[in-house]
């Protein structure tokens, strides 16, 4: 059995009287792409932060390729690399300078200046390498973030909220440079609110809300989860009363049916038929992350 | 190891890239003291037998400056990056509390040093000063920078805003060294404020450090290392407990 990268064991957080998480149990394996989900105040970052030791935790136990990040900090440090979700900066120095200081924090030295001109080149920041901090955009400032966070080479990158205000274009390089270091092996933990990000990029997901997780597995079984694919159809006549059950909306010229199994599309078709109704239009719309987190959130736990 | 070494560089860096506010204005400062009080009061006193007031004031300048640059160093970097925000980069390292303590420390004094020595040298061209105890010279710079460089960790850790901080210096550490015989010798003063300045460590440092050059003084020069040391110890041992508990800082 490998050690899991990240194992987290009923771990509690409070603020005064504000429960921020509430007993979250959680185990990320090596090499995995990992997306921590949930609405705002959830809790992400500050579980996040109690893994990166930024903050301690109330009471459980973390630990990060075997080692706890209370007893051996210094260990688990060594193992994490963390790109916080506010965007600060050293307004004292240029790229490079704050990278080579980074990396030195965690003990590297002159040996490590390739890989830093790797993520350098790998981020687009190698024309910055000699700009100062405070003259870089939003978008350079969060890439110059990762690259802080990736500076001591880790094997565990946690990112709270990368690409919160990054534009599309940026985002696309971001996520490409990230998947080439997963499939190099390194394990990736993010957080986001753009769903079509988790759903294309990783291969596990948890849910959080109000502290506590309320979903938790691959992102295949969570959009197999939920059932109900749609049917969209334009026609030529009203809806049959046969179908009424099935309708869920309606758009314009479109009407919206729910399926429970894509067979029911069989069913559908056969009775439109028979009341002589004909389909100028038709599309068959899938779950999307979107909708299983509407969906999750929805309920109460 | 390395990780310390590397804040304690980023330290000095930071420091030396800015030298013209945190080296120059200083020296400049001292200077400007130096001036108006010897023009002002030199054929007026003489503190102590053979020594000119000018001569008097030399030694006080340059502890003075070495005293707030050291507190000034660490305690705004501290409070910068804590207002900034990038104080996690340095939370997020395995740097240990006792490490990181060391690192701002050493850092703090080198600054004080340095200013203190830019202010003795630049001095050099119009008073000669004695220099009859250099090891007790060089015990008081050293203690003195270093309970001062701790102080100003204290600070930085505390205060959230640089007008906090500001008061904290306004308010004490400025009438604490003021008020510590830099510009006249304690046995000057009325009684009751004779009293109080023997409450005040940082008379024992000026004191001490004059004795170094000049082998007079108002109290024992053994003593006055001897309660700057002990002063040290305590604000240390303070500090240190500040940061292992996380406090301001780890959540
Ligand atoms: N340092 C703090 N002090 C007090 N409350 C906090 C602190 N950090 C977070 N919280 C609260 O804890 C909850 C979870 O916050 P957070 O972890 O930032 O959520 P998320 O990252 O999922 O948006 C929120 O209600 C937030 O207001
Ligand atoms: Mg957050």
């Amino acid at each position: 059995m490998t050690i899991p990268a990240i194992k987290i064991e009923q771990v509690h957080k409070s603020f005064g009287k504000l429960d921020a998480l509430r007993g979250v149990d959680l185990q990320i394996e090596q090499g995995e792409f990992f997306a921590l989900l949930g609405p705002n105040g959830a809790g992400k970052s500050t579980l996040i932060n109690i893994l990166a030791g930024l903050m301690r935790p109330g009471s459980g136990h973390l630990s990060v390729l075997g080692h706890d990040v209370v007893t051996d900090y210094r260990k688990t440090r060594r193992l994490l690399g963390v790109v916080p979700q506010e965007l600060v900066f050293d307004p004292f120095f240029n790229v490079r300078e704050m990278l080579r200081f980074q990396a030195g924090y965690f003990g590297c030295g002159p040996e490590n200046d390739p890989w830093i001109d790797e993520v350098l080149e790998g981020l687009g920041l190698t024309d910055k390498a000699y700009s100062n901090m405070r003259s870089l955009s939003g978008g350079m400032k969060r890439r110059a973030l990762i690259a802080q966070a990736l500076a001591h080479k880790p094997p565990v990158l946690v990112l709270d909220e990368p690409t919160a205000g990054v534009d599309v274009e940026v985002r696309q390089m971001l996520w490409a440079f990230i998947n080439r270091l997963n499939k190099a092996g390194t394990t990736i933990i993010l957080t986001t609110h753009y769903m079509e990000e988790a759903q294309t990029l990783c291969s596990r997901v948890a849910m959080l809300k109000q502290g506590e997780i309320v979903a938790l597995d691959s992102t295949r079984n969570l959009l197999n989860r939920l059932q109900t694919k749609q049917l969209r159809l334009k026609l030529q006549g009203a809806l049959p009363a046969s179908l009424l059950p099935l309708k869920r909306g309606e758009s314009g010229d479109y009407v919206t049916l729910n399926l429970a199994a894509t067979t029911e599309v069989e069913y559908i078709l056969a009775e439109l038929r028979a009341a002589n109704v004909a389909v100028e239009d038709l599309q068959l719309i899938e779950a999307d992350l979107e909708d299983v987190f509407l969906d999750i959130m929805g309920h109460q736990p | 190891m390395r990780g310390m070494y590397t804040l304690f560089k980023k330290e000095i860096w930071r420091f030396w890239k800015v030298s013209f506010q945190t080296v120059a204005a200083p020296v400049m400062t001292a200077l400007l003291y130096l001036l108006i009080f010897s023009h002002a009061l030199a054929t007026r006193l003489e503190v102590y037998p053979g020594v000119s007031y000018t001569a008097f004031l030399v030694p006080g300048l340059v502890m003075m400056s070495l005293l707030q640059n050291s507190f000034a160093n660490s305690s705004s970097s501290l409070i910068q990056s804590k207002v900034m925000g990038n104080i996690v980069f340095l939370l997020l390292t395995p740097i240990s509390y006792l490490e990181f303590f060391l690192a701002f420390l050493a850092a703090s004094m080198a600054r004080g040093i340095t200013v203190g020595l830019s202010v003795f040298l630049v001095t050099m061209f119009w008073v000669h000063l004695p220099l009859i105890h250099p090891w007790y010279i060089l015990g008081f710079a050293l203690m003195g920078s270093a309970m001062m460089g701790a102080l100003g960790i204290v600070a930085g850790i505390c205060t959230e805003k640089f007008d906090q901080l500001a008061a904290f210096q306004n308010f004490i550490i400025m009438p604490l060294t003021f008020l510590a015989g830099v510009f006249y010798s304690i046995h000057s003063l009325p009684p009751l404020w004779h009293q109080v300045s023997r409450f005040n460590p940082f008379f024992y440092i000026i004191d001490g450090f004059r004795y170094g050059f000049f082998g007079q003084g108002d109290v024992s020069p053994a003593l006055s290392l001897s309660i700057v040391a002990v002063s040290f110890v305590l604000i240390s041992m303070a500090t240190l407990q500040l940061l292992k508990s996380g406090y301001k800082l780890r959540g």
